[in-house]
This record gives structure tokens, C-alpha cells and sequence, in this order.
């Protein structure tokens, strides 16, 4: 355990690594500039060639990129345009755009994409699962194929389309549901729920959608085990079968993708918070990219990136929790 | 054992542990009627084996799951009579066909790697099986109940084995398991499906000689459903041969491995490898598949693939042979060809080869 451990942990260091090179080449390699698309169109050229100073652009690539990752670990100073700015570790830069420290936006943006995608997260897995794993167990009957039917149905709509619709009717035709806002949890529990509602609801009931068909395209799979039969030549209820035998070996699949999906959504759920304006870390790494913000371009890639590589490695320990049979090493 | 076709119920043993009488296991598909047991009549006493031979699709392990009441009740249809202990099970509530499952009636499975679950220990596997029907057994005495159970299975360290997963054990050592789970409750009737298929064949004879050990201490019926004929000589006192949800002959397991009566049995004693026999005879197969359970040949299901078929006119294509009297006591096939011609065909043909003797 502790070996496979170290040996992911390396791993995804090495991954971090390679995705924030990627990503410093890829920004240059764009036949644009920051000092462009801050001092506009009609810019002379000695006025863009001092922007990029005072943004540290002029500088080799490897020089700012050792700097970057200098700054990660043990702090940096920054001359912005002769004013010097202590920048502490870890210091992701300071925004090109809001001129505040990068670490601020993350700080405050972060909470946001968590509160949308965790309550997001409780919906799609309890309905989602529920509705599958009855589906299967009811296979064949009006309950399956309407749940089925409304999930291929929620399946296909987008994030923006079934959003809007719900925005339209539950907040702005009837006022049954507050305008999505985002308040702290630590500041007022219900009303950090209350804004939230319309998120969770859209985002989650699009992934139920996706999780029903898989829980119970995973249920009816289980179903047909031959352990399953032997629960019941036993003389196991139905109950006890469904449950202890069939739901445990039917939900580990689910439990990784879960944690995937999981490690993927609190990178950012761009659309989400694009579509009920809220500002999650994924609408501020959109904007940073339009505004060719280094600096909270880079930050916000790489969050989504340690996301990602940190649940792959979680998920990956729980599956050897779950099931005897992994043996992790 | 005795048998026959229906109204069968004078032939069926009536002392015995499972009489089952004219059973008929039938599922409705999209594509029609799936005819899986068209009709079987047999018996087992405790203490007897029964051997079930056949291919795969002839109903035989259709047959093992009806008498565990393991179908799906909406999606088959079963009429005939099983008869466990006096109790007939066809259209039995599920409540009462749960007690009686894994008490009454246990059931050991082909694969035990996949008839295990994967991610319980074996000893909780067992003790689960054992506190389903005991329910005021304490985990204590559920768990020592089944330490105790792999121990009487030949199981060393069983303690340790205990707490073992399904895939830390070696094949032999999981079909000892699967035993001592479906033993652990002394049930009175035991079907083992095909038991030692998956198995090395050094180890298919311990778990058949285990079998055995066990039924003379337990007193138990077996029926053992298997495709291989040597595993019947060995073990049944009695043979049900099966062809696409019918018996075609019955009898002690000297009357079918010594003087079978019928085509096809005939044909599956001829296409087993024979140690004893004449080692420069070639082995026969019988030609073609067994046939669509939805659509069965005419007459004989069995003639399209009968070298003799046609030898009585038209019979073979047109009438279904009954189970008759085959001669001897107990012995029945269901054959249109006359006793005289099966008797020479037999020793012209088949004899010679020195089959499975």
C-alpha cells in the first residue's frame, strides 16, 4: 500500500510537471499577447513593448517559468511596472487582469465550484443509483421504462438548455426558487442552500440521467451472477440477495467513475456557473483564457489538473478497499 | 428409481425423497416457446444418486433449477409435480420455497470462482448459509459451524481458510468449499451441477470420492447433472439420459453404460474416450447440434441427427416415441425401433468399440 502509494504519488507529480510546461509552451506558442489584449487595438508598439515588461514577458521563457514554479515553493517578488509586490509562497503570480494575487481568486472561487458540485454530487448519486438499481431490479415494467425514458430524455438536454428552462420557470415566471447566488456556508447554511438549489438541481438531475442507465446497465449485469444465484439457492430473501450480494459487486464500478467525474467537476463546471452567473474557479479559468491571463491560466489548469490525478489515485485505493481481489502495488 | 412418460404417477417411487412427475419447464420469448423439460418423470431416494446426462440444451440443468424453485415465476411457465419430502413445490409461495432452500435442497455449482461472491471470506460465505436457517445461531456458532464444515470437506488449516477469499483458493479447494456451503445445513437432497467440469481431472475424483463419503455419513439423495459419462459410471446408482427436454432412456447405471438401448446414448458412450476399450477404434461423434428448444424436429426430436432414423417408415419423422419398458426392469427407452433391431444394431455397430466399459 505504502509502495503504490509513493509510486503514484511520483507519478503524479511528474504528471503536474509535464502539464504546466505544456501549458507555459502552449500559452506562447498563441500568435497574441497579454499586452494586446490589455492595451487594445490602436496600441503603438513601444507601448505594448512596455506593458510586457512591466508584466515580466520580456523576459527568456525558462527564466519566467523557473520563476513561476520558484514562486510555488518559496515566494517570489514581483516588479509590476516599478512597483514591487512580496509575493509569499505559494505564489501563483498576480492576475495580469484584477492585479490581485492569483491565490485570492482561487481562494475565492473555489468554495463556489465546491458548494455547486458537492450538493450536485448528493443529487446524482442518490437518484441517479436509486433510480437505476430499481430500474434493474424491476426490469421489463412501466417503472423501468419510464425511468429509463426520462433519463435518456435528461441525458440529452445540455446543461445551458435545461438550465435556462428551469431558471425561466422557477425563478423568474413563478419566484418559486431564489436567483442562484453564492453565500458562504460558514455565513448563512440555508441561504448557501438556497442559492445553490437551481445549480444542484440542473447539474444534478443531467448526471442522474447518466448514472441511472449506468447503475442499472451494472445491476442487470450482476443480477445475472452466477453468486447471485448461489445467494439465492441458499434461501436468501430477495432483500438480503439484492442488497449484500448484488448491490455491493454493482456499485464499485460506479463508486470510480464517481470519483472521476468527481476530480473532473471540481476543476471547474464552466457551463454550470457560466449559466446561473456564479463565479466558480471553471468561469474564471474561461475568462482567464479569453484575457490571456497567464498567471490564473496557469493556476487554474493545474488545480484541475491536481484534481483529477489526486481522485484517480483515491479512487484507485477505495477499489482495493472494496474488492479483496485488487492487491495495489 | 423408475420412470415413464405421463400419467406417470404409478412408475414414480413413492417412498423416495424427490418424486417429480411429468415436469414441464416452459419460457415464453419473443421468439415463442421455449419447450426447456418437455415432460420428465423420476425419483431419487435418499441415500441414492441419480445421474442426469445430456448436452447442453437438454433441459438437465433447466430441470436442477425447478427443483430449487429458482425461476423466475412471471417469466416461466412450470406444470407437473415436485414432489420434496411430500412438499409440491410447483406454484409454492417464494416465503416457503426460500426455507426450503439450502435447508431441504442444496445446490452445488459448476464454476466455484464465479458461483462465490468475490468479495465476502469463505467462512462468512458458509456461516451465512447456515444462519439463513438457524436464525437464533449466534455469528459465533455460525462461524465455528462453518470452520467445521470446510474441516469435514478436507479443507487443511480450515481456521485460516476461513477467512480467506473465494480467490485465494486453489480450483479443488473453491469446489470444496462450494460443498461444504451447500452441506452445511445437512440438507436431504443435493444437486450438484456438473460439479467437476471445471476442475483438473486428479481433482474431479476427490470431489467425487468426497461426494460420496459425504452421502454415506449424510444419508443424502444426490442427483448429478454432468455431460460426462465417466463421472456417471462412477458415482450414479441411476441414469436419466436427456435429449432437448425429454428422457429418452432410463435406467440403473449398469443398464445404460452396459446394454443401452438408445440412438443416443449410444452416441454419447461412443464419443467418450475409452481407456479400457480397443485403442485403435476411432472415436464417433454424434453428427450435428442439438436442436432449437422453440422449434423441434418433428417425431423423434433426436432423428436429424439418427443414423437409424427411418428404419420404422415414417415413425421417426412423425410420431414423438413414448418412454417404453426396454426389457428389464426399470430399464425405458423411448425408441420406435423394435427391441430386436435396437439388440442388433447394438451389437453390430456399438458393442465392438468397447465403450466406457
Amino acid at each position: 500500500m505504502l509502495r503504490f502509494l509513493i509510486k503514484r504519488l511520483l507519478l503524479a507529480s511528474t504528471t503536474l510537471v509535464a502539464i504546466s510546461i505544456v501549458t507555459f509552451l502552449l500559452f506562447f506558442a498563441v500568435p497574441s499577447s497579454p499586452a494586446w489584449v490589455m492595451c487594445g487595438r490602436n496600441c503603438s508598439p513601444e507601448r505594448i513593448a512596455q506593458v510586457e515588461q512591466s508584466l515580466g514577458l520580456d523576459q527568456p521563457i525558462t527564466k519566467q517559468y523557473t520563476d513561476f514554479v520558484k514562486g510555488i515553493f518559496v515566494g517570489r517578488t514581483i516588479n509590476d511596472a516599478g512597483t514591487i509586490r512580496e509575493c509569499d509562497a505559494p505564489c501563483l503570480g498576480y492576475s495580469f487582469r484584477s492585479k490581485e494575487p492569483v491565490t485570492d481568486t482561487i481562494e475565492r472561487s473555489l468554495p463556489v465550484t465546491v458548494s455547486i458540485v458537492a450538493g450536485a454530487m448528493v443529487v446524482f448519486l442518490t437518484v441517479g443509483i436509486g433510480l437505476g438499481m430499481l430500474a434493474a431490479l424491476k426490469k421489463g415494467t412501466v417503472f423501468d421504462r419510464v425511468a429509463i425514458g426520462a433519463s435518456v430524455g435528461f441525458a440529452s438536454t445540455q446543461t445551458y438548455t435545461l438550465g435556462g428552462v428551469l431558471l425561466l420557470l422557477l425563478v423568474y415566471s413563478t419566484g418559486l426558487l431564489p436567483n442562484p447566488h453564492y453565500t458562504p456556508i460558514t455565513q448563512d447554511p440555508l441561504d448557501w442552500a438556497g442559492g445553490m438549489l437551481l445549480p444542484w438541481i440542473t447539474l444534478g438531475l443531467i448526471n442522474s440521467a447518466l448514472y441511472a442507465r449506468l447503475s442499472r446497465a451494472q445491476m442487470i449485469e450482476t443480477l445475472q451472477e452466477d453468486f447471485v444465484r448461489t445467494a439465492r439457492a441458499k434461501g436468501l430473501s430477495a432483500r438480503v440477495v439484492n442488497r449484500r450480494h448484488a448491490l455491493r459487486a454493482a456499485i464499485t464500478p460506479i463508486i470510480t467513475i464517481a470519483g472521476v467525474d468527481l476530480g473532473a467537476y471540481l476543476g471547474g463546471v464552466v457551463i454550470t456557473e457560466s449559466v446561473f452567473s456564479l463565479n466558480g474557479i471553471g468561469r474564471e479559468a474561461a475568462q482567464a483564457v479569453q484575457d490571456l491571463n497567464l498567471p490564473l491560466v496557469m493556476a487554474t489548469v493545474l488545480l484541475a489538473a491536481f484534481f483529477i490525478v489526486a481522485m484517480n489515485i483515491i479512487v484507485d485505493m477505495l477499489y482495493a478497499v472494496i474488492d479483496p481481489r485488487v492487491r495495489l502495488g | 428409481m423408475t420412470t415413464s412418460t405421463s400419467p406417470a404417477a404409478a412408475a414414480v417411487d413413492p417412498e423416495a425423497y424427490l418424486q417429480v412427475r411429468d415436469l414441464k419447464v416452459q419460457f415464453p420469448t419473443e421468439d415463442g416457446l421455449v419447450r426447456a423439460v418437455d415432460g420428465v418423470t423420476f425419483s431419487v431416494r435418499r441415500g441414492q444418486t441419480l445421474g442426469i446426462v445430456g448436452e447442453s440444451g437438454s433441459g438437465k440443468s433447466v430441470t436442477s433449477m425447478s427443483i430449487l424453485g429458482l425461476h423466475n415465476p412471471a417469466r416461466t411457465k412450470i406444470t407437473g409435480e415436485i414432489s420434496i419430502g411430500g412438499k409440491n413445490i410447483v406454484g409454492m409461495k417464494e416465503q416457503q420455497l426460500q426455507r426450503l432452500r439450502g435447508k431441504d435442497v442444496a445446490m452445488i455449482f459448476q464454476d466455484p470462482l464465479s458461483a462465490l461472491h468475490p468479495y465476502y471470506k469463505v467462512g462468512a460465505q458458509i456461516a451465512e448459509a447456515y444462519k439463513v436457517h438457524h436464525p437464533s445461531a449466534s455469528k459465533k456458532e455460525a462461524t465455528t459451524r462453518a470452520v467445521d464444515m470446510l474441516d469435514r470437506v478436507g479443507i487443511p488449516q480450515p481456521q485460516r481458510r476461513a477467512n480467506q477469499y473465494p480467490h485465494e483458493f486453489s480450483g479443488g479447494m473453491r469446489q470444496r468449499a462450494m460443498i461444504a456451503m451447500a452441506l452445511v445445513n445437512d440438507p436431504a437432497l443435493v444437486i450438484a451441477d456438473e460439479p467437476t467440469t471445471a476442475l483438473d481431472v486428479t481433482v474431479q475424483a476427490q470431489i467425487l470420492e468426497l461426494l460420496e463419503d459425504l452421502q454415506r455419513e449424510f444419508q443424502s439423495a444426490i442427483i448429478m447433472i454432468t455431460h460426462d459419462l465417466g463421472v456417471v459410471s462412477q458415482v450414479a446408482d441411476d441414469v436419466l439420459v436427456m435429449y432437448a427436454g425429454r428422457p429418452v432412456e432410463t435406467g440403473s447405471v449398469e443398464q445404460i453404460m452396459k446394454r443401452p438401448q438408445h440412438p443416443y446414448t449410444w452416441g454419447l458412450l461412443a464419443s467418450v474416450p475409452s481407456l479400457h476399450g480397443d485403442a485403435t477404434v476411432d472415436l464417433v461423434p454424434i453428427k450435428g447440434n442439438p436442436p432449437s428448444l422453440i422449434n423441434l424436429p418433428t417425431g423423434c426430436s433426436f432423428n436429424p441427427r439418427c443414423r437409424y432414423a427411418g428404419q420404422n417408415g415414417n415413425r421417426s419423422f412423425s410420431e414423438v416415441p413414448e418412454l417404453r419398458p426396454a426389457g428389464e426392469p426399470g430399464h425405458n427407452v423411448a425408441c420406435h425401433m423394435s427391441f430386436e433391431t435396437r439388440q442388433r444394431l447394438y451389437a453390430e455397430d456399438i458393442a465392438h468399440a468397447g465403450v466406457a466399459q
